[in-house]
Formats: structure tokens, sequence, C-alpha cells
């Protein structure tokens, strides 16, 4: 092949701006405007990457998505891109590009020898073989030599992706003819458009194929309509490829910059969709078809007139249709020497000036190395040349349509599948629906607006020279001579389709993986067609009847920072922060996340484990000050909110007096205990739910469920106070004195307020209300506030706190506490199994006779069984270490080791001055003075089953 | 013909030019009557026939499929293989298939390429190592391979996850089981139907099940869209099909189905060995053979029949998986899918008699059922054969929902499927 | 990405919503109720393939309401609030 750059033409490239760049290490030079194809075609670069199994050399086939070959990594201003396609990536000054799967070099890879064992490796040999003595002594040298581009360990991520929603009224997909017809069409209809298109200039075939509209030159014409939609305000996005048409006719977008930039997605809702996405032009079935040097007619026509680049010099044309004249005629008169072979006998009808035609011949085989050299003829002549362009016919671009369901129509006019059927709020136009001629094209466009086109404004007219097709089938045919290519990127023959049809992998999805025909990274653009027309062919089936593989997202690859845009870091997902956040980070708080909020673990710089010990010991000496805003708040209010309650809870709780709480249950309806908190009622109708931070939103939706779907909206009003309350815990022995120096004008006497009672208060002028709840076991307060004023109230606590050597608690420490007390944390201490009787309350279950959420589940074999975990307490001998949190009690059983139950919480006490744990263990609430095994990490020891509560068991300090 | 697959045969075969290899499978056309029906073509269905005719003799047998096999879940699933559960029941069932599928490809001669690259599944936050701890003891308690991995053990096996400081999801290490893995999807339900054509096994395609034949309040057969079948047993192994045929022969399941997809990366040189899972991100990745990376992550939460992928959770599984590997930035996604999940309350699968006599299910895996093919061939198996439980399956009867005795893996480990 | 009307917002993006179940599902009165039947409200599905109503979740207001979509080729035909009759999408 001897490609080259033209002293002048090229529409899209600017001579004034040349730039270089590398290509395997060598100096490649083009244009601004070039793609990095372009520019290697230019420089006479045949060979451009290695085929993905034989290593076999290939080169530039196409120009634009359908690239089969030219894979290559590209180093640049963005950092590494891998697996880039060579044809659509914009040429850049300065960047670093290599091909895929070739080392040292695509020209002499170390590798292509193995072309000489194809033989013995046709599509799917591994199935058959590796097998003895084990596939892991193969596997790893597969490994290494499968995969294509070379990831970059040292990649960093950039900005993020930009992510933008967008709603139209008609989005059109492609800017060729029929595209730009159908946009002009809804804009004069007084439509809000969005028009995509995936080149860098607007046109389509109209940038390189013959074509008049409305008397302008095509590529004039393309123009001015884009400018004219531009300067109506309308959306034009080029480099942008619609990718994706998903579920309600959203169509995501790629849109690629010129800078750094990552990819933007576009998510577009469009009232109507156009798709005039083209079509593909095919390879034609001859042996040695993936020689450098064969290229897509079309692609040299596009690289002639778009680049100025001549992709040989002695050209022989293979085709079956009309449309490889034009590129023989343009590639003729800029000099070269062209031979068409048609298989059409009548194809000297086509005669035109300066080129040379073969009718009723084809190609039986090309000939060279690392690049064509000739070719040979089915009657045996053989003709030289250094480039052979074929055209096989065009296989309409149907992806997206096929992904939004609709459904294919076999074409034997067009040879290729067509839509079929319409779906809605689709339309397809130009040659995406089958159209040949420019006049054609452009009024189907105007058509596939359908409701959205426009009465008064005429749709644009064709006025030059109309293109024809007249194509013949000319279908890779089973028991060809030598090696005809079908899918060049995953090296798949026609030899290999035969194969699978003879194994009776004659479904089309099974031929697909059997071969991996069309599972490369073109998703088989070029190669679906001719591999499933061989496989009719071969099993006698029409083309129809064998029918496409599923056509699934993305048309072509998509960056995956692109998919993800802005979530990512602490935005992935948002974490919740507390009111105090600043108040705690001054105090030297240490944040972790608990349940998706971002809380003090412990405060101070030290040893972790040492500050969280020493803030449980101080806490129980003096007063501990803790913040506990992200506990839920929901009140419930209204008439029957009363027995709202009883059903939500598994406690009664219709009996509590108006300025009292009580602890209970919240159940799943299949009797697990599903949260647990404090219920306060205010007055005779009004309550507040408090349940478990990281709970809120899902106990809140589980009462506005139980409200709409049984209660009514008028008889419970349920709202969500959680943030807009901040609660501030005192505790300790000293806390009433803490409280009482708060000066929050509430009774605090034991008679006044005594253990799980409520009172109102005020602070600063605000009402705020203290509850008389323990989460540690010693005498406690609940102090809730307006979240803006918590700022206030806790300085005056820590400033009060100073005279009571108070203590900060972080969660940490918390733990420790109510561990000492037997205290559970739902979903820690208890289970997906964990019913309440497993928790040592069975009063309601056996008691209660009404009806509440859960209750017949309490009574099934399982929960009705003796065998149920329970929970305990487990105690070691003086002086040993803590156990495990998640040290399994075990037991042998007929031989056989069996897990009792496990530890769920484990501390070393630094009052108690031993350790305390919780479990469920097998029968626990029986079993207390038993001794038994527990094993972690296959490590065996022992513990004594004992009550939960190691700490003050008769609940003196909650009154002290 | 060349019948047996070596290397010695791809050798002799590579020679004659490929041309002698007899079918992978036979696709005779239905007799009336068979001793049982399969229907469903996939793992599960495939290696239901083959272990009714290699463990039990049973070769009279028709297995009916409507489409293609291999096509439904089989064929969309991210390969993963791994026992490490933590109930026992589970870990029977899972270790049976595991145990399987360590030697299926001798036993089938059939390459299905089971890699024993290792599970890690992380944790990030000390609650997470915790419960990662209950998690491996629990499972090494059941007998199976399983270790607590320090952070220093993940960096060695996984260097290129985000270990930064601001990283999101910061890694305190995770549970590994070294001998879970991967195997090749589409050779385990060929593999499974050319061993069990051979041994008389009629696999039948394109043959849709229209209705069943009911005497006497028993399966006495199926009605399809190729004839009426009888038998007097008959297996059921439909993943994404399971309440509709339910519908069909007057019950219903505790199923609801949804879309679940996957994705996959354009084909890269090795980068990463091991199936990595995380948690907190939901999100799945494991590198495939041939070099794309194999991505998974949660449920569509929309009850759907629709075989297609969607972008929002799409769009979250990648933002996810890039938290956990941010070079992977720098890569596409080159096709997108998605199969149907038949999801039980508690995750784990149905298997035994129906309410039907004479039809019998195996059904629910969820989206789990890839790794556990060759139990639940092997279960199905021997309920058709002998009309009896298994002691692996007895557990998993749908009985157990009455009973309350569910075998809910997420209620003990906090990790599903 | 799907849209589902919320009979209270309008269309919303389907990631606003969560599923609640399938419309028609009665609770028994758990207190007087065999097993059998107590499971079959608890997990017994008619997972319909095409035409099927649930009861859905819109939680950016907060109201269940019920949907009718095809669960094929999810299209929604139309929603309505609890109690109410439905109106096309």
């Amino acid at each position: 092949m001897s490609a080259s750059r033209l002293a002048s033409g090229g529409s899209d490239i600017d001579r004034a701006r040349p730039l270089t760049f590398s290509f395997d290490g060598r100096r490649v030079e083009g244009f601004a405007g070039d793609t990095i194809a372009s520019a290697l075609l230019a420089s006479g670069q045949a060979v451009v990457c290695r085929s993905f199994k034989y290593h076999r050399p290939r080169g530039i086939w196409g120009s634009g998505v359908e690239e089969p070959n030219a894979l290559v990594d590209i180093e640049g201003a963005g950092g590494r891109v891998p697996n880039a396609r060579a044809t659509t990536v914009p040429a850049s000054d300065g960047i670093v590009v290599k091909s895929v799967n070739a080392s040292p070099t695509a020209l002499a890879d170390r590798n292509a020898m193995l072309d000489r064992f194809a033989r013995f490796l046709p599509a799917a040999f591994y199935y058959k073989t590796f097998m003895w003595p084990d596939w892991h002594l193969f596997e790893p040298r597969i490994r290494a030599m499968a995969g294509l581009g070379i990831v970059d360990h040292d990649w960093k991520p950039r900005e993020a992706a930009d992510q933008i929603n967008h709603h139209c009224d008609v989005l059109v997909v492609g800017a060729g003819p029929a595209g730009l017809a159908a946009a002009a069409g809804a804009a004069a209809a007084g439509h809000s458009v969005v028009l995509v298109d995936d080149w860098t200039h607007p046109g389509g075939s109209l940038r390189h194929r013959a074509g008049k509209v409305d008397g302008m030159e095509g590529t004039a014409w393309a123009e001015a309509t884009v400018a004219r939609l531009k300067s109506d305000g309308q959306i034009v996005l080029m480099e942008t490829t619609a990718f994706g048409l998903y579920d309600h006719n959203l169509v995501a977008l790629n849109q690629r910059h010129r800078d750094s930039r990552p990819d933007t997605l576009w998510r577009v809702r469009p009232r109507r969709i156009v798709l005039a996405t083209g079509a593909i032009e095919r390879p034609v079935p001859l042996a040695n078809n993936d020689l450098p040097g064969i290229l897509s007619a079309d692609a040299a026509l596009a690289y002639l007139r778009r680049h100025g680049v001549l992709v040989g010099r002695q050209i022989v044309v293979a085709t079956n249709n009309d449309s490889a004249y034009e590129p023989a005629s343009a590639l003729a008169a800029a000099g070269t020497s062209v031979t068409v072979v048609d298989c059409r006998r009548d194809a000297g009808a086509q005669a035109k000036a300066g080129i040379r035609i073969l009718p009723g011949r084809t190609i039986a085989a090309a000939r060279g190395r690392n690049a064509v050299q000739g070719v040979l003829l089915d009657d045996g002549t053989a003709l030289a040349a250094d480039c052979v362009l074929v055209s096989g016919g065009w296989t309409p671009t149907v992806h997206l349509f096929s992904q939004a369901k609709g459904k294919l129509a076999w074409s034997d006019q067009l040879a290729a599948f067509v839509p079929g059927e319409s779906v809605e709020g689709i339309g397809v136009a130009g040659a995406a629906a089958g159209t040949v001629s420019l006049s054609e094209t452009l009024a189907s466009g105007a058509a596939a607006l359908g409701p959205f086109g426009s009465s008064s404004t005429p749709a644009p007219r064709s006025t030059g020279a109309e293109a024809t097709l007249g194509v013949v089938s000319l279908w890779p045919k089973p028991k060809a001579k030598g090696r005809v290519w079908i899918d060049y990127q995953s090296d798949v023959t026609a030899k290999d389709v035969e194969l699978a049809a003879r194994e009776n992998f004659v479904s089309v999805e099974h031929l697909k993986r059997y071969t991996t025909l069309g599972m490369a990274t073109d998703q088989g653009k070029t190669s679906n067609l001719n591999g499933l027309a061989l496989l009719a062919d071969v099993t006698g089936r029409a083309i129809a009847e064998v029918g496409t593989t599923t056509y699934r997202p993305p048309f072509t690859p998509v960056p995956f920072a692109c998919l993800a845009g802005a979530r990512r870091g602490s935005m992935h997902p948002p974490v919740r922060r507390l009111p105090l956040e600043a108040n705690h980070r001054a105090a030297g708080g240490v944040f972790q996340e608990y349940g998706g909020w971002l809380r003090p673990a412990y405060y101070g710089g030290g040893e972790a484990g040492a500050a969280i010990r020493e803030e449980a010991r101080r806490a129980r000496q003096s007063v501990a000050l803790f913040d506990g805003s992200t506990l839920g708040k929901i009140e419930v209010i209204g008439p029957r909110a009363p027995e709202f309650v009883d059903f939500i809870y598994y406690n009664t709780m219709s009996t509590l007096k108006p300025g009292y709480c009580r602890y209970g249950f919240m159940l799943s309806e299949n009797g697990v205990v599903f949260d647990d908190g404090v219920l306060v009622r205010l007055d005779e109708h009004r309550f507040i739910v408090s349940c478990s931070s990281s709970h809120v939103a899902a106990v809140h939706a589980r009462l506005e469920e139980w409200r709409q779907d049984r209660f009514g909206r008028d008889a419970v009003y349920i709202h969500n106070a959680t943030a807009q309350y901040a609660t501030l815990t005192v505790s300790g022995p000293n806390a009433r004195g803490l409280v009482e120096a708060l000066d929050l004008g509430a009774a605090l006497d034991e008679a006044s307020l005594p253990h799980m009672a409520v009172a109102a208060g005020r602070f600063a002028g605000d009402e705020v209300r203290i509850t008389r709840v323990s989460f540690t076991g010693d005498r406690s307060y609940e102090i809730s506030v307006r979240a803006d004023r918590a700022e206030a109230l806790w300085m005056r606590m820590q400033q009060e706190g100073r005279a009571f050597d108070a203590v900060l608690l972080g969660l940490e420490s918390l733990m420790i506490l109510r561990a000492e007390k037997g205290y559970i944390v739902i979903g820690r201490d208890t289970d997906g199994n964990t019913m309440p009787h497993d928790l040592g309350v069975a009063g309601p279950r056996t008691k209660r006779t009404g009806e509440f959420v859960g209750r017949r589940s309490l009574f099934t074999e399982a929960a009705n069984g003796a065998n149920r975990n329970q929970l305990v307490g487990l105690a070691v001998r003086e002086g040993e270490a803590p156990l495990a949190t998640g040290a399994h009690g075990v037991e042998k059983s007929g031989g056989r080791l069996r897990s009792i139950g496990f530890v769920t919480s484990s501390y070393r006490s630094p009052t108690l001055g031993r350790p305390v744990a919780l479990a469920l263990i097998e029968r626990g609430a029986a079993r207390h003075g038993e001794t038994i095994d527990v094993q972690h990490l296959g490590v065996v020891r022992q513990a004594t089953i004992v009550a939960p509560c190691a700490f003050d068991p008769e609940g003196k300090r909650l009154h002290a | 013909m060349t019948r047996h697959y070596s290397a010695l045969s791809l050798l002799r075969e590579g020679i004659a030019g490929q041309t002698g290899w007899e079918k992978a499978w036979r696709s005779p056309d239905p007799k009336a009557s068979y001793d049982a029906i399969i229907i469903g073509g996939g793992g599960h269905g495939l290696a239901t026939a083959y272990y009714l005719a290699k463990n039990h003799g049973v070769t009279n047998v028709a297995l009916l499929e409507k489409g293609w096999i291999g096509g439904g879940n089989t064929g969309r699933n991210t390969t993963v293989v791994r026992s490490n559960y933590f109930y026992p029941e589970s870990a029977a069932i899972y270790g049976l298939a595991h145990s399987l599928y360590k030697t299926l490809s001798k036993d089938l001669n059939y390459n299905v390429m089971f890699s024993a690259r290792g599970i890690l599944t992380l944790a990030h936050s000390e609650a997470g190592m915790e419960t990662a701890a209950r998690s491996v003891n629990a499972i090494q308690v059941n007998g199976i391979d399983c270790e607590l991995f320090s952070v220093e053990d993940v960096r060695r096996v996984v260097p290129i996850y985000n270990f930064g400081p601001d990283a999101r999801y910061p890694v305190y290490g995770g549970t590994w089981q070294p001998s879970g893995g991967t195997a090749r999807h589409d050779a385990v339900a060929w593999g499974y139907a050319r061993a069990a054509s051979r041994l008389g096994v009629d696999i039948i395609q394109n043959c849709e099940i229209t209705d069943f034949i009911i005497e006497n309040g028993r399966c006495r057969g199926v009605v399809t869209s190729r004839g009426a079948i009888r038998a007097e047993r008959t297996g059921m192994a439909v993943a994404g099909h399971s309440s509709v045929l339910a519908a069909k022969a007057g019950f219903r399941l505790p199923i609801n189905s949804y879309a679940l997809q996957a994705c996959v990366s354009e084909p890269v040189k090795p980068i990463l060995d091991t199936v990595v899972i995380s948690p907190d991100t939901g999100v799945y990745v494991s590198q495939s053979d041939k070099g794309e990376l194999v991505i998974g992550g949660a449920l569509d939460r929309i009850p759907s029949y629709g075989q297609r992928g969607n972008l929002p959770v799409l769009e979250g599984v990648i933002a996810g998986m890039l938290e956990m590997f941010p070079i992977f930035g720098q890569l596409k996604m080159m096709r997108q899918w998605a199969g149907i999940v038949d999801v039980v309350p508690d995750s784990s699968p149905i298997i035994g008699e129906s309410p039907l006599p004479g039809l019998f299910l195996n059904c629910g895996w969820g989206t789990g059922g890839f790794k556990a093919i060759p139990a639940g061939g092997t279960l199905l198996a021997h309920l058709l054969a002998t009309g009896r439980h298994h002691d692996i399956s007895r557990p998993f009867d749908l009985d157990r929902f009455a009973r309350g005795r569910l075998i809910d893996e997420a209620a003990g480990s906090g990790i599903a499927h | 990405m799907q849209l589902f009307p919320c009979p209270f917002c309008g269309p919303r993006e389907e990631s606003e919503f969560h599923y609640g179940g399938e419309a028609g599902n009665l609770r028994p009165d758990g207190t007087d109720v065999t097993a059998e039947r107590w499971a079959g409200y608890l997990h017994m599905r008619d997972n319909p393939k095409g035409p099927t109503r649930e009861i859905w979740m819109h939680l950016t207001c907060g109201e269940f309401f019920a949907m009718s979509r095809d669960s094929v080729s999810h299209k929604v035909s139309g929603s309505s609030a609890l109690g109410e009759t439905e109106h096309g999408a």
C-alpha cells in the first residue's frame, strides 16, 4: 500500500495548522482536522495493529465508528486512552500513539508466528483442550496473550464528567442529509430540536459523495442548514454519539471535547426521535480480505475528499453495487489506476472515464504479506494492486431502533435488514431506513418527523445527480478456498462459521457466542450480516429466518467516567452531616461514617482504643455529653394515633400516659425485629416515634404505608421532624446537676420528671423537650432543641460541664456503655431472624390479643421452635482478652462442627475492669451458667453464658 | 467423526481442516412421551438432564427449550462461582456445586474454564470487619475454605484498589475464598448439553410450553408449540419465567422478577486477577480471560421481564466501581445487558415438588444461579428420578415459607448473593 | 430511565419511586388466619409477565399510589391515588 497526501484538497483539514504525533515510536505528520487514521494513511503506515487471536497484521479499513481494526492506545493531555478507535479520534499535536496487541510494534510483532498455528486454533478451540492436566496451568499464559490495550496504572482521575438532562421536542440522530432535513423541518414547525452527529462536521455522506440540495453543493447546504439551526437557538452537538435508546425513549449521548475535559453524558428526553444514522459499507468476501491495504470503498472516498489522502496508486475495486463507482471515478480522476471487479454481468452500463470494468467477475483472493500486492480473480486472472477497495453493499445502522425493541424486516432489494413496523415516538430516515437516492433520503427525513413535521415549509429537494444501488447478493460462500475473514477484530473466518454450523451452533446467538463473531469492540458493525448470511447458506435457511442477534447498548464504547459523572468521593452518595460537626471537630472529634451519617467516633487525637475506654470510664464517674441528633424523631398526630401506634409497635402503646415514653420494638410483617426505640406521648393524639438513626427513612415510609393503606389519610398525620431537631444527651451520676445548671425552666425532681417521663422547657427563648431515657444505664436527659439553636445549647452544656468534669462521648464509647448494660443495637445484636421473644421480650406475643404488624409471623413453626438463637451475655475467665466480635459458639454434633450462634458485641469494660460481650446463642436464655466453646479464625476458647446486663443489673443508677 | 475433545483430536482435526467434528448435541424431533421432561434449556435444566442420565440411568428424557439453549441467565451472568455461605444449608448446596465445578471439565470432556482465581469480599469499616469475621467463622465451621483478610492482604491481592487517604470506601480488610472463581458460562451450558445428548437425552430447542397436561390432579406432561409430550414426571428450571409457568400449572410462587444488569469493558491486558466484591458499593468486578472487565451490581428495583439494561442503576454501579478502582476511569464500557432474575424473599432457591403433583421445581436462585448449576441439576435429577428430596434439597422446599423456615443469607451475614 | 406518573406530582423519574408490591394483596387478620394463608399474603405473588397493577411510593412526596404498566414493554398505562379511579398516563 502506498497511500499518500495530495498536494491540495480535503474539506476537513486545515493545511495551515500542521501537527505531529508519534505512532509506535515513529513520527507522523498531519494537519488539524485529521483523524489519527487519516494521518497514519497519509504517512503511508499500512499496518496499524495486530488482530486479537492470530496477531495478523491489520490496516485501516473504515473511516468512522465501524472500523474493526485500527485500535490504538493514546497518551495525551488527558492521560491514557486505551483502545481508542483511530478512525474517530482527532489527531492532535504531541500525542503518543501505540498500536494495541502488538509488541514492540505493529509491523514487527513478536507474536506474529501465532498465525502459522491458526489451523489448530479454530473458533472455540479452547473448549476442546487445556483440560488435562488442568486448565489453571494454561490459563495464565492465555490471559497474558488476550486483551488489547494496556491500562496505565498511574492514571489519575480528572475533573468529574458533566451530565446534562435535557428535554426537547425532537431529537435527530445523524446530521447527514436525512437528519438535516428532519431537523430543519422540526425547527420550521416551531419545535425545539437537538441534532447530534458523531463526526466533527455536519453533512454525513454529503461531505464526500456528490449531491446538491436546493441548488447548493451538499457540504455547503449542510453547513448552512446547521448555521440556521444554531441561529434559531436549536442545539447542535457534533462529535457526539447517541449510544443508547432506553426505556420510555430516553436517549443517552456521549459528547467528546477537544480539550482534556472528560466526555459529557447527555440524557435527552425528546417527544419525537428521528434516527438518521446512515448505513455501513460491508466487506466483500474474498480470501485474505484482511490484508492491510484492503479497505472500504466509501472510506477511501472519504479520506480523499475529507482529508486529501490518496489510499493507493494501483487500485482494484471489488463490488456488487453501484455505490463503488463514485470512489472509483474520484480516485481515477486523482491520477490512480482503477480497475473495478463487479460481480454483476451488466456492470458495463456503469462505465466511467478512466476506470476499467470487469463485469461478472469476482475476486477469489488477495495476495500480499504485510500489505496487499495484488488479487486473483475467479477466472484465474492476476491483477497487481497496492490497494483493494471493497463495497459489498450497505447495512443500515439500525442499532438504536433495535434497542428500542423495533422489529427488523429483510429487504431483498437492499440485501439488508431495514426497520420494520414503526415504534411509538420514533421515526427512521435516510440510509438507516434503506433509502438510496438523495431525493428519497431528504423526503424520508421530513416524513420521519410524523406529527412534528412542518406542513407549510417544503422539505429540501435534491437538485443534482441521484445515487443508485442495484445491489445483488455477494455473501461469503461455504467451502471457499483460503481464509475469508468475516469478523476482523475477533479473527473469525468463514470456515469458523461453517465449523459452528457443523457442530450444531445454528442459532444466530449460538454462532455469535461460539465463534465470538460480533463480540469485539466494534460489536460486529461490518461483520454481522456477512456472518449470518453464511450461516443461512450453510444451514439452508433464508437470511430473514436466521435473524439477527440482539443489539445492545452502547452503540460505541462509552468512557466509564462519563457514566459515573459527579457521583464520586464524598458525593457517592453524599454523607449526612451533623449540625454540630464544626463544634465536634473543634473538640478533637475523629469522624467515621455510621449508617450514612458522619459522626464523631471518639475525641482527642490519641490512640483510638485508649481514648474510647477513657471516655467510657469517665462517663460512669461524673457526667457525659453526647450528640444524638441523628436519632429519628417522627411525629404521629391525629384522632386514630393511639390505635395507629398500637398497630405499628409490638408493645401496647396506647396505655402510655401523656408526658411519658416507652421503649418498644417495631417488627416487620415477617415477625423480625426491624427497629427499636422510645415512643413519646405528648398528649392524647400526639406521639413522637424515636427510631435508629439509619432507619429513619425506612420507618417513615412504613408509617406512611400503614397510614395510607390501612388507617386513612384523615386518621393520622405523620411528620418526620428528624432534621428539624438536634438531640443532645446528658448522662451520668451528675447529669441532673448539669441539666439544672442549664436552667431550662423545667422541674427536674424525681416526682416531676421520673425516668421515662417527658417535660417541656425553654432555652434561650425556644421550647426544648427533655426526655428521661437512657442508653447508658445512668440517669440521662435527652434534650431536643431546634437544630439551628443546637450550637448555643451545646456550648452552654460544655461550659456548665466544666464544674462537673464533663466528658464528650463519641459513638464508640457509647457502644461500650450500652453493651455493659446489655442494651442492644438492632442489626448488630440482632440479625434478620431475631424476633422479640428471642430478646427476652415475650410478653406482648403471649398477652396481646389485638392485631399488630408482624403478629402472625411470631407463631410459625420456626418462630415457635425450641432452638432459636437468643440474646445472652458471654463472660470469659478473669484476665482473658475480650472475645472477638463475630466469633461463633460451636459444638460437635454427629462428628461435625456446627455453629450455635455468634458474638455480636464485645468490649473491654473500663468500669468493670473485664471484658463484656453480647451474643445470640441457640436456646441461650435457658443456658445461663453453661460454658461453651467459642471459635474465632480456627482458635477455640471457652466462655460462660450469662445475663446480657453486666453492669448495675438492678438498674439503680438510672435513678441515682 | 471426531467425538472426543483433546489436544490430540484438535491437532488431528487441524490437519484435516476441522471438518470431522460431530455435532455438539443432537436436535431430534420430540417423541410423544418420555420417562421425564425437563422444561428449560439453561444451565440448571441441562445439568438436570445430564445427571438424570449419568447418576440415575434415566436417559429417555426430553429437555424442552423455548429458544436456544443457554440463552437465559446462563448466558447473561457474571460467571462467579463460590461457596462461602453462612448457613449450613446454603453451604451444603453451593459447596456441592463448587466441588462439581472443580472437576466438571474432565467430567464433561468440555473445557468450562473453571478458574479458582479467588473471591475477595471487601470490608469498608470496623463494623464491616466484624461482620466479615462473623461470616468467615461461620463459613469455616461449615467446612469451607475462607480467610479473614487484613488491609495488607487485600493490597497484596488487588494492588490497584483505591487505598488513598480520601477513599470513599476505604478498605479495612475482607473475606477471601481462595477456591472461588469464575467459569465460562456458555461452555457450562454447551458442555452439559453435549454430555447429556450423548447419554441419550433429546434436547429440543424452539419448543415453547403452552400448557400442562393435568389429569386427576397430576401433571402428566406438557403441551408445546411442537405438540403434546407426555411424561410421569416433569421438572422445570426456567429462571426468569418461573411465575409464568406456575400460573399455567395453577399455582403461585414467592417470586418477584427483576432485571439484573451487567456490563463489560473493552478488553485490556491483565489488570485484575481475582473477583472483587464490595458490599458497600454493591459492585462486583472481575476480568475475563478475554481481557474484558466484567461488572455487576444491584438489581433494577422495578419488577420486570424486559431483558434489557437501563441507565440509572448502571450509572450507580459504574460510579461505585470507579470509587474502588479509579484507574478504570480510563476505560470504556463496551456492552451492557440484563437478565431476568427470580427473587425469593429469602434469596434462596426453591427445590422440590410443586403444588401440582408430578411437577418439580428448581427456581428462585435470584442473582446466584450460575454458581449453583451442578447442584441444581443434581438435586432436581434426584427428585425426578426418585420422587423424593435429596438431603441437601430438603430445606429448600416450597413449604419453608408457611413454616417460617426461611434461609436468608442476608439475615445472617449481611450479604446476600 | 422510566418516567412514572405520580398522581400528585406528575411524571417523575423512576429513581424517585419505591416499589410497594402487587395491588390487591389484601392483608388477612393476623389473629385468625392459617399459616398457609399468611405465607400467601407475605410471600406468594402473581408476578405477571405483561400487564400488571402495582402499588408504588413516590419517595419525594411520600404518597403511595396504584400504577398500571406492562412488565415487559415497561409502558405505563395509568396511575391513581389509593382508593381513586385510574387516569391515563
